[in-house]
């Protein structure tokens, strides 16, 4: 759960909505889910595995596989490491203790987590968990995108890599269609030595916990699947730390839909957020334009005024100056014109001031 | 690319056409080969190594690379940053091309090609993040086509849906920054399912913010590096608006990429912290981590300020380069070079050389697209009739 | 929600297509409403 509450935290703190981090939006706040209670498993008692490849040829033979390069008794082919392939989908693995004097065996093949990774990431949902147990595949949906083979933690689904336009993904089917009929899966019923058990999930547990029990100096303690990733429906058992038998220890109990649930409630986050924020950040420039806008506008308006007012002052000064030059020939010319008229009375005493002079000033203003 | 090109109907080789020619020839049969042998003819991809150098170069480079289209629509639409506005036509159409190049590529990677439509249109798959990739880069290939519409219809000289799809541009450019931050994201966030595959240096929480970040800086890198190609083989179609506002441009991003790169690095190193992963640092994957670090992101933040501080053209454009290689490097890192690092070297992926000679001829076509579009329509010069 | 859910896988599933389809409607409902807000703002919103 940390996981993916950590991611859901950080996800929320990048978009900046912290305020919903206090509920598990990506799983569900309050919901359990059991998973289905009557599904069926696989119990492989590695310590029972003989290396006989038995289970490989039953499980060409019942998925009706090609046939490989070297027949299933060759049992050279365990000098390598070998994983599931198109061709194979389960393979047997030799193990040597750090003295190289004891052998282990262990059984690989799809593992049909209860939370699968490949379903998680399946885009098309050709991936399924079915309550049977299985983790089915449906060819006529995929896109052969790969998508699952890179979520699987434990490796499992191949590809066909030589079909040029049909290629599947190729994994265990849990033999579904054979357990429906009530009978084994191909690789069980193939077991000599009864290393495989199959029933359901709840009783194989109980059934391996006891065999721990019972013997605590033979078996580690530790159900392999009963947790990892969430667990899974093929159970594990083991005389030697898992990691000495080539199987993951460090996977986590962290099912995969948990792992990616934080980011997909991101999505919807930023999508109910993102418009409210581009569009306030527009009307915000946009704003900024207008307001820009409409100051240039005042400021060429008030130039225009203040040029106005300037022109307008000027032109009444230069009235004021004129009148005022005006009225100066205006007295100037009454006083000449009364100083004649005086000197004309001094002169002769007619006294006929006819006043001619402001007359004709008068009529230039 | 000395410039030499059609020539008034006499169509003269010169050696971009016969390297591009012999580009595509190759492409060709690489072609042939991936959909009559299928991918085990043609990739070195294998059961533990599905995704190779298509999906870690062609698909996560090419779409971080063509950020630059949301990048500058969303500066000069929606931040009103209007100097961009010259640089928004060829960042569109760098990114219209990146994507379509992006999914044409996909055709070559998935199975059966012609399913590719069945996550949105059949059986919607809604808990895979790469649901939520393929259903955003769907319709943002669609609202860039769109975006990148108006350039072409001048072109074509359709006045009225140009008039229309225009009055789209504030609405597809808001549409766009959502999409690109959600699967930006999310192509990040493909990996959250693979903590027991990816390299604890480079698995985070915070993938997803990361991819997105680098994203938009990666973006205006390649904005900046591709307006120094055009300006060097395009020159002629450049109008004098463009010549005179594109270094403006340049400075502009490379001022915002360096301090976006600087808080790049801040939130990565709080990704260390937050998972306690310092102790890798003293291994070799460590000095790797570090030299993607230093050498690709803190250098070329560096080099951004010190050019934009004396505004050195060159020096900006060497940055450019150098961030646009970082996130190349880092995008390899998650998805080809850190991922799967448990598996013993034999196990280990080394793209094929058609697989190289395939990522060559998409790049080619995108270069090729690109420059038959620049010749042709209003990208780096206004249309008289429009202006 | 009466439905049964074995698996968080298939609760997220039909919790996410919901999701995604509400989104898509509230995209489109953003867009309507925007312009309902925005309808009598003037060309000018100084003047």
């Amino acid at each position: 759960m940390s996981i993916s509450r950590r991611n859901f935290l950080s996800w929320m703190g990048a978009g900046g909505a912290c305020a919903l981090s206090a509920t598990r939006s990506g799983a569900s706040p309050v919901q359990e889910f059991p998973g289905y209670a009557e599904s069926y498993a696989v119990l492989h008692d590695s310590t029972k595995c003989i290396g006989c490849r038995s289970c490989e040829q039953a499980c060409n033979q019942v998925n009706a596989l090609p046939k490989p390069e070297k027949p299933f008794d060759d049992l050279s082919v365990l000098a390598e490491k070998r994983r599931t392939s198109a061709g194979a989908y389960t393979v047997v693995n030799r193990f040597f203790d750090a003295s190289g004097q004891t052998v282990r065996y262990v059984k690989t093949q799809c593992n049909h987590c209860l939370e699968p990774a490949c379903v998680s990431a399946c885009f098309v949902k050709a991936l399924q968990k079915d309550p049977s147990g299985a983790v089915r595949y449906d060819a006529s949906l995929c896109v052969g995108c790969r998508y699952c083979m890179i979520a699987c933690p434990f490796e499992i689904p191949a590809y066909e890599y030589d079909e040029p336009l049909t290629p599947r993904v190729m994994k265990c089917t849990l033999c579904r269609p054979r357990i429906i009929e009530g009978k084994l899966p191909g690789c069980v019923q193939g077991c000599p030595t009864r290393a495989l058990s199959f029933g359901k999930r709840q009783e194989l547990i109980a059934k391996a916990r006891q065999r721990i029990w019972e013997h605590p100096d033979h078996y580690q303690d530790h159900i392999y699947g009963e947790q990892e990733m969430g667990g899974t429906n093929w159970l594990y058992l083991s005389a030697v730390p898992f990691s000495r038998i080539g199987m993951r220890e460090d996977l986590g109990t962290t099912s995969a839909p948990e792992l990616t649930s934080g980011a997909l409630a991101a999505v919807p986050m930023v999508a109910g957020l993102w418009p409210v924020l581009l569009a306030g950040l527009y009307a915000i420039s946009r704003r900024k334009d207008a307001l820009a806008r409409s100051e240039q506008k005042n400021a060429v308006a008030e130039t225009v005024n203040r040029a106005q007012e300037e022109t307008e002052a000027k032109l009444a000064a230069l009235r004021e100056k004129m009148t005022r030059e005006k009225e100066a020939a205006i007295s100037y010319e009454v006083k000449k014109a009364l100083d004649e008229a005086a000197k004309q009375a001094e002169a002769g005493e007619e006294a006929e001031p006819d006043g001619s002079g402001t007359k004709s000033s008068k009529e230039d203003t | 690319m000395a410039g030499g090109h059609f020539s008034r109907g006499t169509f003269q080789w010169r050696p971009f056409h016969v390297i591009v020619g012999l580009i595509f020839l190759a492409g060709l049969i690489v072609t042939v080969l991936r959909f009559t042998g299928g991918l085990g003819t043609v990739t070195n991809l294998d059961d533990n190594n599905p995704w190779g150098l298509w999906i870690g170069f062609d698909l996560l480079c090419g779409v971080a690379l063509a950020a630059g289209g949301y990048v500058t629509s969303a500066a000069c639409y929606i931040f009103g940053l209007k100097r961009y506005h010259t640089a928004v036509r060829p960042a569109i159409l760098t990114a219209f091309l990146g994507y379509a190049l992006v999914v044409l590529a996909l055709h070559y990677d998935v199975g059966r090609f012609w399913r590719l439509p069945y996550p949105i249109f059949v059986s919607q798959g809604t808990t895979s993040v790469l649901f939520e990739v393929g259903l955003c880069v769907f319709l943002y290939l669609t609202v860039l086509f769109l975006e990148f519409s108006p350039a072409a219809l001048e072109w074509l000289g359709w006045k009225k849906v140009r008039a229309l799809v225009v009055k789209l541009t504030l609405v597809l450019t808001i549409f766009g920054v959502i999409l690109s931050t959600l699967h930006q994201s999310s192509l990040g966030a493909l990996y959250l399912i693979a903590p027991s595959k990816l390299h604890p240096l480079w698995y985070s929480g915070y993938l997803p913010v990361y991819f997105f970040v680098s994203s938009i800086f990666a973006g205006m890198s390649m904005v900046i590096f591709e307006s120094s190609l055009s300006h060097r083989f395009l020159h002629r179609k450049m109008d004098e608006r463009h010549i005179r506002e594109s270094h403006d441009v340049a400075f502009g991003f490379g001022k915002a990429a360096s301090f976006l790169m600087i808080s790049y690095l801040g939130i990565k190193l709080v990704g260390l912290a937050m998972d306690n992963t310092w102790q890798y640092l003293a291994s070799s994957w460590g000095g790797w981590f570090l030299l993607e670090l230093i050498g690709f992101v803190a250098l070329p933040a560096f080099l951004f300020a010190v050019a934009v501080r004396d505004r050195n053209l060159k020096l900006l454009r060497f940055s450019a380069v150098l961030s646009v290689l970082g996130l190349i490097l880092n995008r390899f890192n998650i998805s080809l070079i850190a991922f799967n690092w448990h598996l013993p070297a034999a196990e280990r992926y080394f793209p094929s050389w058609m697989e190289i000679v395939l990522s060559i001829f998409i790049v080619t076509l995108g270069v090729a697209a690109y420059r038959f579009a620049c010749i042709r329509m209003p990208i780096l010069y206004d249309h008289p009739d429009y202006s | 929600m009466q439905t049964m859910f074995h698996t968080l896988h298939a609760f997220m599933l039909h919790t996410k297509s919901i999701t995604y389809l509400l989104v898509g409607g509230l995209l489109i409902g953003f867009l309507l409403f925007w312009f309902f807000l925005t309808g009598r703002d003037d060309e000018d919103p100084q003047a």
